[in-house]
């Protein structure tokens, strides 16, 4: 591609369903290697943002670029599937629920994919799976069920296994919405180590201190468009926006409760 | 005339090889029942028009005619248009097909529950919707039913005995032929019953471990 810089990019996404628009022509760019957060209100559409770049939610319009490569290319069924499978595996998605496999162990769960879909030996699988468990420091758990795991230990192995298909960017769809609050820190820290490998990431969050201390800059979004971007310390400490403001303004007198 | 079981071992070693029959056909059915069952659910959850509509013509000649008048149809009726079936494999096709339709229920509702997120997971990873039914989806409906598709494999074994009618020698026709040598209806059918009792003990022995077994993977 002409500029490699963009790495990831939207270019006037819109989507709706039926007369209701959950995203109003947006339009924005992931450098390589950069980490974005996208925060707003529930029902401002970054989650469906966030689903149209690998496609599991797609567009009503506009385009999803990856690395010089249009994800929501327009082919025929059959070509498109493959399209976008191929393309899919180059897009790592963490998810709010984990949605591990429950009838795999750890192991399986990390390896499934990758040996289904690179053709790789047992003995690559093996390997492969100890170094992402380990990464994310799950490797003793690697013989264990997803049901004889806490909700933290559970999505550091969801972590692990969309690593194991080593993605050019990584998706996270609130990924510690659902866990209890000691848990949050375990799946934080994870993240936060990626951010210092430089794995490009777009993290859908609710989680304000995180989205300030590990991202290069903040998304905000309301209605289904994007109200403000910017630097962490610019969008949290000197919002632009009056909807900024009041949204952070809620969400921090919330966050100060607890 | 009192009851006399000494007739009994006499004739052991032909109700012996009957039950083997029995157990013979009750595992190809089976087998037929539980693949030719996902097969059909996956048929009718995602198959389109031109396979779904037969397939909903047979699903309705196996659950609203009688499993008799199937067995007959398969044995006897499909020789007029060229299809003579040794009578053990027409047994065990109008068995397995007819069980097959009743677990192809079971196992639709198993698949349409299964929680969303998983084919999202499998479908995010780069697996095809193909491949995420087979690693992902299918296995874990299965694993929800097979309490449901247990039981269904013991009627299956029960209605095996219908297949005697078209003359495969298992546990109830091969007890007949001992009760017309000897007389001795009750003991003859006190001794298959008793035999049909212990394949169902065994069986639901293995489904009991089954569940043991998945109890992990929930």
């Amino acid at each position: 591609m002409a500029n490699s810089e963009k790495f990831v990019e939207i270019r006037h996404a819109r989507k709706s369903y039926g007369s209701l628009e959950v995203l109003k022509d947006i339009s924005l760019s992931v450098d390589r290697g950069e980490i974005v957060a996208i925060i707003g209100p529930s029902g401002s559409g970054k989650s469906t943002l966030l689903r149209a770049i690998n496609d599991l939610d797609s567009l009503s319009g506009g385009e999803v670029w990856l690395d010089g490569v249009q994800i929501n290319k327009t082919l025929g069924h059959r070509e498109y599937e493959k399209h976008i499978n191929a393309m899919r595996q180059q897009v790592g998605m963490v998810f709010q629920h984990f949605n591990l496999f429950p009838h795999m162990s750890v192991r399986d769960n990390v390896t499934m994919a990758p040996k289904l879909l690179k053709g790789i030996s047992d003995k690559e699988a093996e390997a492969l799976a100890i170094e992402q468990l380990n990464h994310v420091g799950m490797l003793e758990r690697i013989d264990y069920y997803p049901s004889q795991l806490s909700g933290g230990q559970k999505q550091r192995v969801a972590i692990a296994r969309a690593l194991a298909m080593k993605p050019k960017v990584m998706l996270f769809d609130e990924a510690t919405s659902a866990l209890d609050p000691e848990l949050v820190e375990e799946v934080n820290q994870v993240m936060k180590m990626l951010a210092e490998e430089h794995m490009t990431m777009v993290i859908v969050t609710h989680e304000m201190d995180f989205a300030a201390s590990v991202c290069d800059r903040v998304i905000f979004m309301d209605g289904g468009v994007v109200v403000e971007e910017g630097a962490p310390e610019q969008v949290f400490r000197n919002p632009k926006e009056e909807r900024t403001r009041a949204f952070l303004r809620k969400h921090l007198s919330v966050h100060g409760k607890g | 005339m009192g009851l006399d079981f000494s007739v009994v071992p006499d004739y052991l070693d032909v109700i012996f090889l009957g039950a083997l029959w029995t157990i013979a056909i009750t595992v190809c059915a089976g087998l037929l029942s539980f693949f030719g069952g996902i097969f059909f659910a996956v048929i009718a959850l995602y198959g389109n028009a031109a396979v779904r509509l037969p397939f909903r013509f047979f699903e309705w000649l196996f659950m609203g005619t009688p499993l008799l008048l199937q067995l007959f149809l398969i044995y006897f009726g499909l020789v007029q248009i060229g299809i003579d079936l040794p009578a053990f494999v027409a047994g065990a096709i109008g068995l397995g097909l007819h069980f097959a339709v009743y677990n192809s229920e079971l196992i639709q509702t198993a698949i349409v529950s299964v929680d969303k997120g998983q084919m999202e997971a499998a479908r995010t990873l780069g697996l095809s919707r193909g491949q995420a039914l087979r690693k992902v989806v299918i296995p874990q409906a299965v694993r929800d039913v097979i309490p449901p598709i247990g039981n269904n494999m013991i009627a299956l074994l029960k209605d095996s005995a219908l297949v005697s009618v078209i003359g495969v020698g298992e546990l109830t026709l091969s007890s007949q032929l001992a009760i017309g040598r000897t007389y001795r209806p009750f003991e003859f059918y006190a001794v298959a019953a008793a035999f049909y009792y212990l394949i169902n003990v065994v069986m639901e022995a293995v489904l009991r471990r089954l569940e043991r077994k998945t109890a992990l993977s929930r």
